[in-house]
Order: C-alpha cells, then structure tokens, then sequence
C-alpha cells in the first residue's frame, strides 16, 4: 500500500468594492435589470477607449500590500484574446508578463490544530475586467442564449497561490483566511453568492511508489459557490484520482491538464470537455492604455493606511487582553465590528476577560440566532460593559445576566429598564444576611452537614433564599451561608 | 479664382467681416459635390440640408453678435472613421453599414464647439487598411487631377474632397502616412499630428499605437487653423498628451531662422522616381534661398520600417477588430441561411459517416462568427487580421511582434539622435507620383512598398506633413514631406508655410 500527499494551489477571483467599473464609469452594482449598466466603452462599441479606475488600481494595491506582495514600480495592461459573446470587444483587459503585484505570502493555521500553521505562498496577484454573465436555455438546440453586460468590465483582482496546501481542510483555511483579510480591508464584500468571489482549484497527488515520488495529471476544479463546496469538491478529487491512478498509472503530462466542474447536490466532479491543445490568447500590450507606475512612497502610504490585520490582531489579543488563542480566533474571525465591539467592552469594563466571554457567547449567540448584525445589536458595548460592571458589583445576580442581557436585546432597553422589567433589585446586604439567618435557623442540619465537610448542602439553602427573593445573588449568598456557619456558635 | 477654389483661411476673412454668408459658402461647395462627385466619388454620403441648416444658424448668430466658434461657417469634410453621433459611420465597410454611434468622437465634438460645417462624410480604404481607398467597400475614389488615378490613401476621399473643392477642410487620420500620403498625390497639404497630439476617443481603431487624426486644407495656414482646433489633451483617452496646444495659426507666418534641414540618404536610394526626387532636390534649393542649411543625415533603421509596421499595425488590428463578430453590434450573417448551411453541412457528414468531421462541425455561434466575418470583411482588413493574428501567435510572438517593438525603439532612436543635429526632416512623400486605380492592387507587398517613406512617423510618434513641392510631365502632383521631433508641430507649420509662400504650388488646382 502505497501512501500519497495532496496538493492543492487555488486561484481566487475578487471583485472590487468600486462604485464604478475598471475602464468606465458605468455603476457596479449587483442585481440590476439586465443590460441596464451599461455604456458605449463596456461594450466595446468601435472608437471608445478605456480609461483606468484609479480607485480599483488602489484596493488592488491595497490587497497586494496586506498578501506581503512585491510591488514592481512598473505594471502594464495586457489584451488577453478570445471569443466569446459575453465579452463584447473578444479580449480581456487583464495583466500577463508584468503583473501589478506578486511574491507575497498569507499564514494560516487552526486553532484547534487540525494542521500545522503554515506560509502558503502568493504567486502573484493582478487586476483585469470581468466578462459579462450568459444564460443558455436549457433545452437544447432551442432557444436563444442571453447576455447581460452589467457585469462586464468589474474589477476583479485574480490572486494565485503557489501548490502549497496540502488538505482539502488547508485550502478551506486558506480561503476563509483570505476573506477575512479582504474584509478586514475593505476591498470587497466576498459575496460568493453575487460573484465577488470565486474559486477554481487546481489539485493533484504526489503518490510514493518504489521508483519516488510520482505525480498524478492536475486537475482544475470549476463551478464551487462556497468555501464548503471547495473542501468538499477536492476531497472527492483527492479520493477519484487516486483511484484513477491505482487503474490506470496515469502521470502528469501523459494527458493534457483537464477540467472538472463540480456538482454540488450530487457531491461529485465532472470532466467538461478538454481542450484537444492548449488556447492560445495571443497576449500583447493593450496598446490603449498607459503602463502605470508605482513609486515606493505609493506602497508605503498604503502599508501605512492598512491599520491592523487579522494575524497581528490575534497577536495582540493573545498578548495585550490575555485571550485564549481559540478566543481571540473566535473574535478576530468574526470580523473588524466585532473586534471592535469587543475592545470596547473591555476597555469601558476593564475585564478583557469577561468582555471576551460575553462576546464569544452571548453577543455571536445573538447574532447566530438572530437577524442582527453587530452593528444593529440594540446592546451598544457601552451597554455590555454596563451590564458587565453591575454583574461584578452583585447588582445583578450572575445567573441572571444573560436574562438581563436578552431583555436589552429583545426589549431594546439599557441595563436600568431591563433589571426592572426584570424585577431586579439588588438586594441590601443586611437583608441579606437576615435571610441567611433565617433559613440557617430553620435548616440546623445544613449547619452540621457543613461543619462536618459538606459544603454543597448549602445548595439546598440557596434554592430556599431564590424562591424568597428571585434577586438574590446565589454566589453572595453562598459565601455569607458559609461565614455564618462558621461563626455559629 | 471661383470661391470652392480659395482657401478656408480666406473665407474665414469673408465670414468675419460678412462679406460673405456661412450658407453661400456651403452651398458653393455643396453645389460643386453635386457637379463633380460623381466623377471623383470621394462621398460616401452627403448631408446638403443638415450643412445648410447648420450654416444658416451660424450665420444668424454671427449677425446677432454672438458668440461663434473658432471654425465658424467653414464647411468640412469628415472620414468616415470618426463617430458622429446618430449618424451612420461605415469605415467604408459591410461589417459598419448600418452603425448609428450613440456618442460623438471628441474630435467631432470640438468641430461641432468649433462651429464647423460637416457636409459629408468621405471615403476611405476599409478600416483605414490601404493606401489607395481601393479597399473601400463600397465605391472608388478617383484623383481629381487624374480620374483613371488613385488619390492614394486611406484617407483617399478627404483628400480628393479638398482637391477637387468640394471643402476647403478635412480629418483624415494616419496609421502609417493615410493623410500625408493621399495629400501628396493629391496636392494638397496634410498633416499628421505627434501621437497623443489629438485625442482618438471615437476614431475607430486600425492600430491604436500608430492611429492619429490630423488636417487637410489647401494651404499650410489652412491646416494649422485646423489642427489647433482638434487638438487637446482629452480625459477619455489616455493617450493623449496633457500639454498646452499653441495657436498654430496665429506663429504659422513666422519664418524660422537659421533653420537646419536634414536630408536622409536612405530616402534617396533605388526605387525613387526621378521626377520627384528632382522636384525634392529643388525644394531643399528653395530653403537655401531661403537661409536654411541642408544636411545630410541617417536613420539607420528606416530599411525596417515597412517590415515592422507591417507586423505591428496588423496584430493592433487583428484585436481592434476582433469585435465585429455578428453578436452585439454591426452586420450579422443571415441567421437561416447560415442554420441551414450548417444542418446541410451535418448531413453531409453523417451520410458519409465522418466521425471526425462531425466532431470538428462547427458549432451554430462559431459558424455565425465565421460566416459574420467572411462577409462583412473585405480582403484587405482579412489579410491583415491574419498577420497579426499569426504575428501574436504563441511560438510567433517573440520573432515577429516582440522584434517589431525592439525596431520601433531603434527607429524612434534614430530620429531622437537625427533631431539632434536638425530642426526639420525634408524629403519625398511618395516613390512616385499616383498610381493608376488597379494598378497595385494585384499586388499587396508593392502597395506596401508605397509606404516606405511616412511609417516611420507613426512607429516614432512624431509629426510629419506633406505639402505640394512640383508636378510631373504628366501633371501629377508631388509632395515634400516634412517631419518635426514629436510636439514640434508648431516648427513643421513655421518651415512649411516658408516654402509655400516662397512658391506658388499651392496654387495649382485640379481641373475638373
């Protein structure tokens, strides 16, 4: 039984949050009427020329930045030439020799040590225009196909890995890693469901045999919607090739590097026609645009204006807020707002420790369950924190916290209005004591039961004082049970 | 002198000072396209009512005092490569027969803001690919001092226009020497612009690197007044330069001193016409007269700029016009013919059982795109889109098109060191005078030999301007081209009004 490892290299289509598209003015905004955003230049009508969003050219270097890219000072558009009729000119406006950025790297990790941290590498990452969408009619032969152009001319930023994954898991990571990053900076929604952001994975096996290591023919998987479909789609490649390598001992280059397309409900790839030789997109120099130089200030100001990113924000939370790396990978994967929210909470309570557990349960359970974001939450951190500080003062028993808070959220109150519909009242410390007399008095057994080393006989107590008073705060309680015991005579 | 005969500098006079009306002149010229046109065929449509319209309006507001633009009144003749907004712009091919643009080219818009008079549209080499307009798809345009000759080309139509005076103005637009060199056997001025000079937004892409628009008048003045008002830099093509414009019109009568003109030995080599290099060689004895000084210069690298342009223009061209496909805009191939001749096709081979011809069929969109194609084009713009599909083809694309840009760069070189010892480049615009209609069109490589003396501009991105210099016995005119260092336009206009106004070959007229 031979033993084989994965490799994965995965390419990421990104659309740019610009208002407008990459060589036009026309708007991008996703789910308008068909062909209605669209002008003479995005559809490529004789005599218009392209001009260049400088707006995209920056959230391109925005991102290339924050892979830890090299940013050559000099990049040129290139025409990439095929026919198709969602793409209205026949050729693409996209980079080929000279790409805006490339050498970087992104780290990723599981904080549950599914598979070692590890660097995968960014070979490179260049800007282009988006084709347009085409709808075939599904039965065949009939029927027109349609196109909508509203797409056409998007900027999108191609970001290609080097074959370092090693996992279906490790591309997963990968992927989740890189979203997080683009919206942490602000360049894209990453909607997979719009389009923002689609994944084509390439993926083969390195199989051991008696004469070394020996490479099965790659693979590109299409046609994934989400980062789930990704891990699943290579998980049955994985399990496909190497059964097709076991039948047939077929190698890398003995046949010409194939398509698969992934199909979602029935769980499998499909090989989509191969292409008898490889196309040929007669690149050259887009002779209608400037080549645009990049000057080092240019990379360093967008260096300067990245503010933290998420590997670095895990850092401080672990070092500065002494949060669990699991914590501070459950907040910071949740994105900047709740981040925040969280830094927030701990700097108006002084108690990282308890915001960082209201945050990871309370609030994202809210979120989970609710419509709201974090944004929309009607508990402002301020809020939080409040709630926090009574908690801690004994003004609100702890184990009515979490009904106070989801008051708040449900009622949209502060802390104040919510004990009250709560009946909460923090209760007088000499009321307090009265109670603890009075149910020691009536219980004498609770009182040997204790001496004679059974703390948790005071639990019964306590069920006794809540039924009497719903505001008493049982861990209060319980240390005044003990004192008293101890100082009985 | 009848008045389509004058100078567009002259009626300018006329029109500021109301001696004459901007709808007299437009129907003088209108009148002269009825009465000649049909002989030189430099029209591909005429809008007479649209002009006279247009003229009237203009002249009422220069009655009432107000504000006119720097053109106002003049009647202008456009190629029919330049998009102008809900009107038909062909670029003389099937594939554009029907085109309304929805915008107008810049250059259109500021001869409108100029107050210009457009009374047609003029004919051209398809797509701008020919120097003879023979490639038009539609008509043949005959020079006016020769009918049984070509006005060269491709902007062949303007320059027969302004020759045969029926406008005293026209864009035409150069890739490799489409305006100077229909000037030159036309006898007329032309005026090819540095690239980036005037803005191509709306000018319809032969080869964009190379594609600029400039002038054609009757006079040197005539174009400068022309160019500075199309020039400009222009936000919608980032191509074009963001420098000041000089008022060309205004230092055009300035004569240069100590003017140095070069002359380049590689020009004067076989193939040259003797009649025009003897009405060259009396032209550099008018600048002598003149207080210039002649020098004898190289450009090493000229040999190859046929070659080069001839792989860079065609694989420009072979993208530019890879959208003329059938699917968005433009002539469409019948659609049942086109699904009839395929299910025929498909018939054919099942009955002969042809597994692999089946497989090879084409689909219905890839038949459409051939069949689109095969007949909108004509076998001019073919045969270049096949250049320059084979010139970028992987495996092709180094020894062909990367080497062609390694020449560019030498060929620009060799005019940045020649420009270091003169201010001017003079020599011939054409080997020969014009050439019959039919005569090259047998033959492509010897048609693309006429263009070996104006490439070199395009490949350079610098200004070049042909005026008239002498005639043949046979009465054809020929033409002194004039080449300037890029943004020199204002020097070229300067050492060209010299000579025009120290010889009266400006003065000729074809007789039609």
């Amino acid at each position: 039984m031979s033993d084989y490892t994965t490799i994965v290299g995965l390419e990421v289509h990104v659309q740019l949050a610009t208002a407008s598209k990459l060589f036009c003015g026309c708007s991008t905004k996703f789910g308008a009427e068909p062909n209605t955003q669209t002008c003479p230049v995005c559809i490529g009508l004789p005599g218009t020329l392209p001009v260049m969003n400088r707006n995209a050219f920056q959230l391109a270097l925005k991102t290339a930045v924050a892979l830890n890219c090299e940013i050559p000072a000099y990049t040129k558009w290139d025409r990439k030439q095929y026919y198709y009729p969602d793409l209205p000119k026949n050729y693409q406006i996209s980079q080929y020799d000279l790409p805006m950025s490339q050498h970087g790297y992104l780290d990723i990790g599981d904080p549950k040590g599914a598979f070692e941290p590890k660097r995968v590498r960014i070979l490179r990452a260049h800007l282009e225009e988006d084709a347009g969408k085409s709808l075939h009619d599904e039965v065949a032969g009939k029927g027109d196909s349609l196109i909508d152009l509203n797409r056409t001319g998007t900027p999108l930023l191609e970001i290609v890995s080097e074959p370092d994954m090693r996992s279906p898991l490790e591309a997963k990571a990968f992927l989740t890693e890189l979203k997080l990053l683009l919206t942490y900076i602000g360049v894209s929604d990453c909607n997979m469901q719009e389009g923002s952001l689609r994944v084509d994975a390439n993926v083969n096996l390195h199989i051991d045999t008696a004469e070394g290591k020996v490479a099965t023919p790659i693979i590109e998987i299409k046609n994934m919607n989400s980062f789930r479909a990704v891990e699943r789609a290579l998980e049955y490649e994985v399990g496909r090739q190497w059964c097709e390598w076991q039948e047939t001992h077929r190698k890398l280059g003995d046949a010409p590097k194939q398509t698969r397309g992934w199909d979602d409900v029935a769980g499998v790839t499909r090989g989509q026609r191969s292409k008898e030789e490889s196309s040929d997109y007669r690149y050259f120099p887009d002779p209608d645009l400037a080549p645009v130089t990049v000057g080092p200030q240019d990379a360093a100001a967008i260096r300067e204006s990245l503010g933290e990113l998420p590997a670095a924000l895990r850092g401080r939370l672990e070092s500065d807020f002494g949060l669990s790396a699991y914590d501070a990978d459950v907040l910071v994967n949740q994105g900047s707002p709740v981040v925040t929210y969280f830094l927030d909470v701990a700097k108006f309570t002084g108690d990282p420790k308890a915001a960082a557990n209201w945050v990871t349960q309370d609030v994202l359970r809210t979120l989970k369950e609710s419509e709201h974001t974090i944004e929309s939450l009607p508990v402002a951190s301020s809020a939080l924190a409040e709630l926090i500080r009574k908690v801690k003062a004994g003004e609100v028993p702890s184990s009515r916290a979490r009904e106070v808070f989801q008051t708040m959220v449900e009622k949209r109150v502060d802390v104040a209005a919510a004990m009250q519909s709560l009946g909460i009242a923090a209760v007088d410390e000499g009321e307090l004591i009265a109670l603890c007399q009075k149910l020691l008095a009536a219980n004498p057994k609770t009182i040997s039961d204790v001496r004679a080393g059974k703390l948790q006989a005071v639990g019964a107590l306590i069920g006794q004082a809540k039924k009497q008073n719903p505001n008493v705060d049982p861990t209060r309680f319980r240390e005044l049970c003990l004192e008293l015991i101890e100082k009985a005579p | 002198m009848a008045l389509f005969d004058q100078t567009a500098t002259e009626h300018l006079k006329g029109l500021e000072s109301g001696a004459l009306k901007s709808v007299e002149l437009t129907q003088t010229y209108l009148d002269r396209i009825r009465a000649v046109d049909n002989r030189v065929g430099a029209f591909l449509s005429v809008d007479a009512d649209g002009a006279l319209k247009r003229a009237e309006e203009i002249d009422e507001r220069r009655a009432k005092k107000q504000r006119v633009g720097r053109l106002a009144g003049l009647p202008l003749a456009v190629k029919d490569i330049l998009c102008e907004r809900g009107k038909v712009t062909t670029c003389a091919s099937r594939m554009l027969q029907q085109f309304r643009p929805p915008y107008d080219a810049t250059v259109i818009a500021k001869l409108r803001e100029a107050d210009a008079v457009f009374v047609g549209r003029t004919n051209m080499d398809e797509f701008a690919m020919g120097g003879s307009t023979e490639n038009s798809a539609f008509q043949v345009t005959r020079n006016p001092w020769d009918l049984e000759r070509s006005p060269g080309g491709s902007s062949g139509g303007s320059a027969a226009a302004v020759a045969a005076g029926m406008a005293p103005l026209a864009i035409g637009t150069d890739t490799g020497g489409s305006i100077r060199q229909p000037a030159g056997l036309c006898g007329v001025v032309g005026m090819k612009p540095t690239y980036g000079r005037v803005s191509r937004f709306g000018l319809i892409a032969f080869a964009s690197s190379l594609d600029q628009i400039g002038p054609f008048g009757q006079s040197v003045e005539d174009a400068a007044l022309l160019l500075e008002t199309i020039a400009g830099h222009d936000p919608r093509d980032t191509t074009s330069l963001d420098v000041p414009v000089p008022a060309y019109s205004q230092s055009v009568n300035k004569p240069l001193a100590n003017l140095r003109i070069g002359w380049v030995r590689e020009h004067f080599g076989g193939g040259l016409d003797k009649e025009v290099e003897s009405a060259v060689r009396a032209a550099f004895e008018v600048y002598k007269s003149l207080g210039a000084t002649l020098h004898e210069i190289s450009l090493p690298h000229s040999k190859y700029a046929v070659a080069t342009y001839y792989v860079i223009a065609p694989s420009e061209a072979s993208s530019n016009l890879a959208r003329y496909d059938g699917v968005h805009f433009g002539y469409r191939t019948d659609e049942k013919e086109m699904l009839a001749e395929l299910a025929a096709d498909r018939r054919r081979l099942e009955t002969a059982g042809d597994k692999a011809g089946l497989e090879h069929l084409d689909s219905a969109l890839v038949r459409m795109y051939r069949r689109t194609r095969a007949e909108g084009f004509g076998p001019e713009v073919k045969r270049r889109i096949m250049l320059g599909t084979y010139a970028l083809s992987a495996g092709y694309y180094d020894a062909y098109y990367l080497k062609a840009l390694k020449l560019r760069r030498l060929i620009r070189k060799d005019f940045d060191d020649a420009f270091g010892k003169v201010d001017l480049i003079a020599g011939p615009i054409t080997p020969a005078p014009a050439f019959k209609i039919g005569e090259m069109s047998g033959d492509p490589l010897a048609m693309y030999l006429v263009d070996i003396y104006t490439v070199s501009a395009n490949l350079a991105g610098i200004p070049g301007l042909c005026l008239p210099c002498g005639r043949s016995q046979a009465g054809l005119p020929i033409g002194l081209q004039l080449q300037a260092p890029a943004l020199e336009e204002e020097r070229l206009f300067c050492g060209a009004r010299m000579f025009e106004q120290a010889t009266d070959w400006d003065k000729g007229r074809a007789k039609l």
